[in-house]
């Protein structure tokens, strides 16, 4: 544990010195006050920054953690000439992105919906986004480790990344509307459901749109959609969901790491 | 300077002539009333005896404590007043106070327990056949119909408040239900927890003034084959299925405030054959539809806020020659949604939250017109689980194609004058 936290601190500070979060978390902080000021009202800027979130949150973890972990090869390979173990070699690696990039995206987006208000008068949806973006975060970086410690090469790996942000955050979504276009005629929320429980993204943004966007889901569609992702099961099951995209990509780039031979 | 002769000549023509003088209505002096009070010690004790020994015009005063007495029939003009704690109980077994004499006025009851019948439409204060009636200041509490008007004509139904029980329509009646009735004035009733909040059927020049409706099993207000009435000030809140007006011509709509109606078939204000009407001044916030028009045609909607709506209006393709225009859009998943590619109405001169055009001339008038109907909502109308897409990047990338480039939306559905900030409407100061 103590091998890990050592990485973590000197992760955290190798971070500090490059300015790629703090320019993240001041991008954020300017959206945000941006949508608040002149987005017209909480209520209305809300929505708009839970479209901004679920874009650019997974974006920059991606390419963050894929380049900071071909950045920091050389380190790694230092590293483990000594007799380090490989697993809080890793786990202090990991926290020492998630954490950083966790806490930009929150006080990033979090003092301007403090300072606006949206945080006494929407606190619940507000909270929701929170936790939904920290959630992404993780799983972003899991992604990004992932795809830095299968491929060898740096640009073909934050190319791949790019693909892959392309494809959850918007290719994804064109393929759910071709398959319900196709099975129109059969029932389709379950496996809608489904389909969006498989995408961290798509989870992410019908949360947040149950919570915010209520009035046009109150359909029969809707109302499943509601009664599974509004109540509490769906909540919790929505973030375990989430979860998992952080636990089982972050488990698999353990296991890459832990064999890798660099 | 007309009115003084004509005063004095009907005040002084009896002693002139020297014999009794012809009934004239409403001018002639004020008869000494016969007041007739109900109470324990008194000398009345039933309600029912005292009614029927009352002469004409006569004031009957029922005193506070619960009484349960056969149902009253009022067969003359005369005023019934109940104290504070004047109680009529049905005991679930019959209504209370049936009307069937013209210049009738009841105040100041609490009526409660009708109990429920499908074989007669039971009802707490029934006007049947009588004119000139007043019904105010009345609590009704657990009742199956509530106030029943029918044949009645010139009544007036008056800060009342209703509270039903009702959890599902068919065990329900209507709270305020008028059939067959003209020139009646509801205003400042409360209704609550009944199927219909208020009832309108084949009713002519009426009135219904802020009235609060909610919370009904159905309908807030069901609206029908009554021509030529109005309804103003009123809110409409958390009915199952919000506001039906259908079947009539030249109805007013104006400054209601429709909300909270959510569900699968709920609507703020559902439109059906609707001709020659105004919806002005209203407030459609939070329903599930603002509006759904149906054959509506000749209406005139304007100075409306829409806020945040699932579908601001869903306008059907029978309705021809309605105008839009003058309202506020902001908030809505969706203003637009139609059945068709071509536009039988006009949407000119609104504010949409979504406009994203430029104004050179800086006359508050974009340049660009506004296509308020998205492409995403007709994948919704065609595809309803799609909408568990709604605000995915790639919907906003296709109603962004869309908009540079309408294939699939109505293209002649669109707004040439788009404001370019809201309008002030009666309800700015509530935003």
């Amino acid at each position: 544990m103590n091998t890990a936290l050592k990485v973590f601190r000197y992760q955290v500070r190798d971070l500090a010195r490059s300015r790629a979060i703090a320019g993240y978390a001041a991008f954020l902080l300017l959206a945000t006050a941006g949508l608040l000021h002149f987005g017209g009202g909480p209520a209305r800027a809300l929505p708009s920054l839970a479209t901004v979130v679920v874009l650019v949150v997974p974006l920059v973890s991606l390419l963050v953690s894929t380049s900071f972990v071909y950045h920091g090869n050389d380190f790694i390979e230092l590293l483990l000439a000594h007799p380090v173990g490989r697993r809080p070699l890793f786990a202090g690696m990991y926290l020492g992105l998630a954490l950083p990039l966790a806490a930009a995206f929150v006080l990033g987006a979090g003092i301007p919906l403090a300072v606006g208000g949206a945080l006494a008068s929407h606190a619940g949806a507000v909270a929701l986004l929170g936790v939904a973006g920290v959630l992404l975060t993780t799983a972003f970086t899991s992604l990004g480790f992932l795809v830095a410690l299968r491929v060898r090469e740096a640009a073909s790996g934050l190319g791949l990344a790019l693909v892959l942000w392309l494809g959850r955050a918007v290719i994804y979504d064109g393929g759910v509307l071709l398959g319900a276009y196709g099975w129109a005629a059969y029932p389709l929320e379950v496996p809608m459901l489904v389909s969006m429980a498989l995408n961290p993204v798509d989870v992410a943004r019908v949360l947040v749109v149950m919570a915010l966007d209520a009035s046009a889901m109150m359909g029969y569609t809707g109302a499943v959609f509601q009664d599974f992702f509004g109540g509490p099961v769906g909540v919790a099951l929505a973030l375990a969901c989430l979860g998992a995209w952080t636990l089982l990509p972050g488990l698999a780039a353990r296991y890459t790491f832990v064999r890798k031979d660099f | 300077m007309h009115t003084l002769p004509l005063l004095a000549t009907l005040l002084f023509a009896p002693m002139v002539a020297g014999r009794p003088a012809p009934p004239v209505d409403r001018l002639d002096l004020p008869a000494p009333v016969d007041t007739l009070v109900v109470a324990t010690g008194g000398p009345w004790r039933t309600v029912g005896d005292a009614v029927r020994a009352a002469p004409r015009g006569a004031v009957v005063i029922v005193e506070a404590g619960t009484r349960r007495e056969p149902t009253l029939v009022l067969d003359k003009p005369l005023t019934l007043v109940g104290r504070p704690g004047a109680v009529l109980d049905g005991e679930g077994e019959r209504g209370l106070i049936r009307i069937t004499a013209d210049s009738v006025t009841v105040e100041g009851f609490t009526l409660r327990r009708t109990g429920l019948s499908y074989t007669d439409d039971r009802a707490a204060v029934l006007v049947d056949r009588a004119r000139f009636c007043a019904l105010r200041g009345l609590r009704l509490e657990d009742t199956f119909f509530g106030i029943y008007l029918a044949n009645a004509g010139d009544c007036l139904v008056e800060d009342n408040t209703l509270a039903g029980a009702s959890e599902r329509e068919t065990r329900s009646g209507n709270g305020i239900h008028l059939w067959y009735s003209t020139r009646v004035t509801i205003r400042n009733n409360d209704v609550r927890g009944h199927r219909d909040g208020i009832y309108f059927e084949f009713v002519e020049d009426s009135r219904i003034l802020d009235n609060v409706s909610r919370g009904n099993v159905r309908y807030g207000l069901h609206f029908m084959f009554s021509d030529g009435c109005a309804y103003r000030r009123n809110v409409f809140s958390d009915n199952g299925a919000g506001v039906a007006v259908m079947y009539t011509s030249e109805v007013v709509m104006d400054g209601n405030d429709f909300r909270g109606n959510l569900g699968n078939a709920a609507f703020g204000l559902l439109l059906k054959d609707i001709t020659d009407s105004e919806i002005v001044n209203n407030r459609f916030r939070a329903n599930s539809v603002g509006i759904h028009a149906e054959g509506a045609n000749r209406v005139r909607v304007a100075g409306n806020d829409f806020v945040g709506n699932g579908w601001a209006v869903k306008i059907m393709a029978n309705s021809e020659d309605s105008e839009v225009t003058g309202n506020n859009f902001v908030g809505n998943s969706f203003d637009i949604a139609t059945n068709s590619r071509r536009s039988y109405s006009a949407f000119t001169g609104n504010f949409w939250d979504r406009y994203r055009g430029y104004d050179r001339n800086g006359d508050g008038v974009g340049d660009v017109p506004f296509h308020p109907v998205r492409l995403f909502s007709l994948v919704v109308a065609q595809n309803e689980p799609a909408l568990v897409l709604q605000r995915s990047p790639l919907v906003a990338l296709l109603d962004l194609a869309e908009q540079v480039l309408p294939v699939l939306t109505p293209e002649s559905l669109a707004d040439e004058a788009p404001h370019l900030s809201p309008f002030a409407t009666v309800w700015s100061s509530e935003r």
